[in-house]
């Protein structure tokens, strides 16, 4: 199941990244490479085996539902690239 | 003393401090006026914090004068650019996140502070802690002291570098596939990767949420148990830390390992291993062995599927962590025409090329259509993994290991192929999936002069056998005394 370069540019898109002409061509390489290799977990029958996410035995870690002092206004937005009264600014949506 | 004050462990630091023979603000400026004339050599700092550092340790000194010291008080530590300090520019080595200022600090430095330690700065790592040479660092590579055309190691490479070079007395890692254990073996220090929640991940920037790890590099076992010590345990703000009591890690120092098994895995000793390494690991085997250890030979089946599953499970939980960097609330922004633009150039600029190449093949693997082929079958495989560490653990208290196929690779041997760079993580990657602790302790060096390093791999929480174990070598050896040529 080779990548193609159409994929390769769609899955780009998806992770909101854009790639230069070389850079797709050396990428949809690199990433077949690593993809073949990666398909050596097909070897594997796994019928039957529960996949693991997570390898600690904690299933719900509960808090007291407790008001607390968050963080300051103007410290959550002193590392902004553009803030305004307040608020963190974004390019026009609509 | 003959010595200089920088070049000393934690160990042999603090019962100076302690006795008021040696002052915090001396140690301190030794420290970072070596760092003003050497950093340049090896550029394990990305960020030096004189003024910060000063005031700590003038903290610490008053600290020990009123007698209420602990046994990091005004000790100077060198941190990992991925744990956020407070007022302190916190990168990820990353040029997304080259202006960031964190508004808090990560639970570890909360600790080490409450403990009245000193951070002399920042150092230096791959980028989001992707890769195995710290040559993915967007502020160039660091360099090994022992022999400065190889790789330091990584992604902890700042810090097994500044270790090894005396340039702190110790320093804290991070490690999601090896990055402590393979860096600390290539620079010849002690570093130790705790279980999986055993250590608040609250403040450590996210890379692969369910492998990622915070844990120390070190001049000597001792402190690691100490560093461990002090930033283990239960923290609210980190929903996966565990609430398992914390062991006293000191108490086993010193105690023999006489009678314990120490499984040998197979998988480990085969095809691909330099010889220069496996000669030294079977050398340390004999010395275990030696000292009492009983070593029985153990499998672990699925050994060759670990770098496989590791490149899907890692990178899918990256693609997603790394979708915060949007431009918007911190970090790089570059201008777009509109919104999507304006995420699709900010992420490519800030971003290296191993940061995109992993959340590309990340996002591929969670994309519709593959899903299932990937991403659930990997976390099957990572059930069996999982399994073989088990049924490992039936037969023997813990495992002993190489950490790395091969000693430090040369500088650029391996950045134009990502898979081979991959792979040199064979060893390593497994403890990660199956979130067990492991730690790497010197146990010999190259004919280039190379340090080689031993991995103790232990069941779940077990820190204090690994502890054990290598100290027990440590005392029996003198590797861990050979200083890099620095």
């Amino acid at each position: 199941m080779a990548l193609t370069r159409e994929e390769v540019l769609h899955v780009a898109e998806l992770a909101r990244l854009s790639l230069g002409p070389e850079e797709i061509e050396v990428f949809t390489r690199q990433l077949n490479d690593i993809l073949t290799y990666i398909q050596k977990l097909q070897e594997l029958d796994t019928r039957g085996i529960s996949p693991l996410a997570h390898v600690i035995p904690i299933f719900n870690a509960f808090k007291e539902d407790k008001v607390q002092a968050g963080l300051p206004r103007d410290l959550a937005l002193d590392n902004a690239p553009a803030r305004e009264e307040g608020n963190f600014v974004v390019p026009r949506v609509i | 003393m003959t010595e200089p004050l920088y070049s000393l462990s934690i160990s042999r630091l603090a019962p100076l401090l302690s006795r008021g023979e040696v002052s915090p603000v001396e140690v301190t400026e030794q420290l970072l006026d070596r760092i003003r004339r050497r950093n340049g050599e090896l550029n394990a700092y990305l960020t030096v914090d004189e003024t910060g550092a000063r005031a700590q340790a003038r903290d610490a000194e008053a600290r020990l004068r009123r007698e209420e010291a602990t046994p990091l008080t005004g000790i100077p530590l060198a941190l990992k650019d991925v744990l956020v300090t407070q007022g302190l520019r916190t990168t990820c080595a990353s040029k997304i996140l080259e202006n960031f200022v964190p508004p808090y600090d990560a639970t570890v430095c909360a600790r080490l502070r409450q403990a009245g330690a000193v951070f002399l700065g920042k150092v230096n790592m791959d980028e989001f802690a992707m890769g195995s040479s710290t040559e993915n660092s967007a502020f160039g590579p660091t360099l090994n002291p022992w022999h400065r055309e190889h790789i330091p190691g990584g992604s902890s490479g700042g810090s097994a570098a500044a270790v090894a070079a005396d340039l702190c007395i110790a320093s804290l890692g991070s490690d999601t596939g090896g990055s402590i254990r393979q860096p600390a073996s290539h620079c010849g220090v002690v570093g130790l990767k705790p279980t999986y929640g055993r250590v608040s991940r609250y403040g450590l920037v996210a890379y692969a949420s369910s492998l990622d790890q915070i844990g120390p590099l070190t001049k000597e076992v001792r402190d690691a148990a100490l560093l461990l010590q002090a930033i283990a345990g239960f923290d609210a703000k980190d929903s996966t830390s565990v609430p398992t009591p914390v062991p006293d890690y000191l108490e086993v120092l010193g105690q023999e390992i006489r009678g314990l098994k120490v499984g040998v895995p197979r998988e480990y000793f085969g095809h691909g291993l330099d010889k220069e390494v496996e000669a030294a690991v079977q050398g340390a085997l004999k010395t275990l062995a030696s000292l009492g250890a009983e070593l029985v030979e153990v499998s672990l089946p699925h050994t060759e599927y670990a770098v496989a599953t590791y490149y899907v499970v890692a990178v899918a939980e990256a693609s997603s962590n790394l979708a915060r960097y949007d431009g918007v609330k911190y970090g790089l922004r570059a201008e777009g025409r509109n919104l999507l633009e304006m995420y699709a150039h900010t992420r490519t600029l800030g971003f290296g090329a191993e940061v995109r190449r992993r959340i590309m093949l990340g996002t591929y693997a969670l994309s519709a259509g593959y899903y299932e082929a990937y991403y659930q079958k990997a976390l099957q495989v990572r059930t069996l993994i999982r399994r073989d560490f088990e049924a490992a653990f039936e037969q023997c208290a813990l495992l002993a290991a190489p950490v790395a196929p091969t000693p430090a690779f040369r500088l650029g041997e391996k950045v134009a192929d990502p898979l081979t760079m991959y792979l040199s993580d064979i060893f390593t990657i497994s403890a990660n999936l199956a979130g067990i602790p492991g730690l790497s302790v010197p146990c010999g060096f190259s004919s280039l002069g190379l340090p080689i390093g031993l991995q103790l791999l232990g069941p779940p929480f077990g820190e204090a056998v690994l502890l054990q174990t290598a100290s027990a070598f440590e005392q029996a050896t003198d590797f861990h005394r050979r200083k890099a040529p620095f």
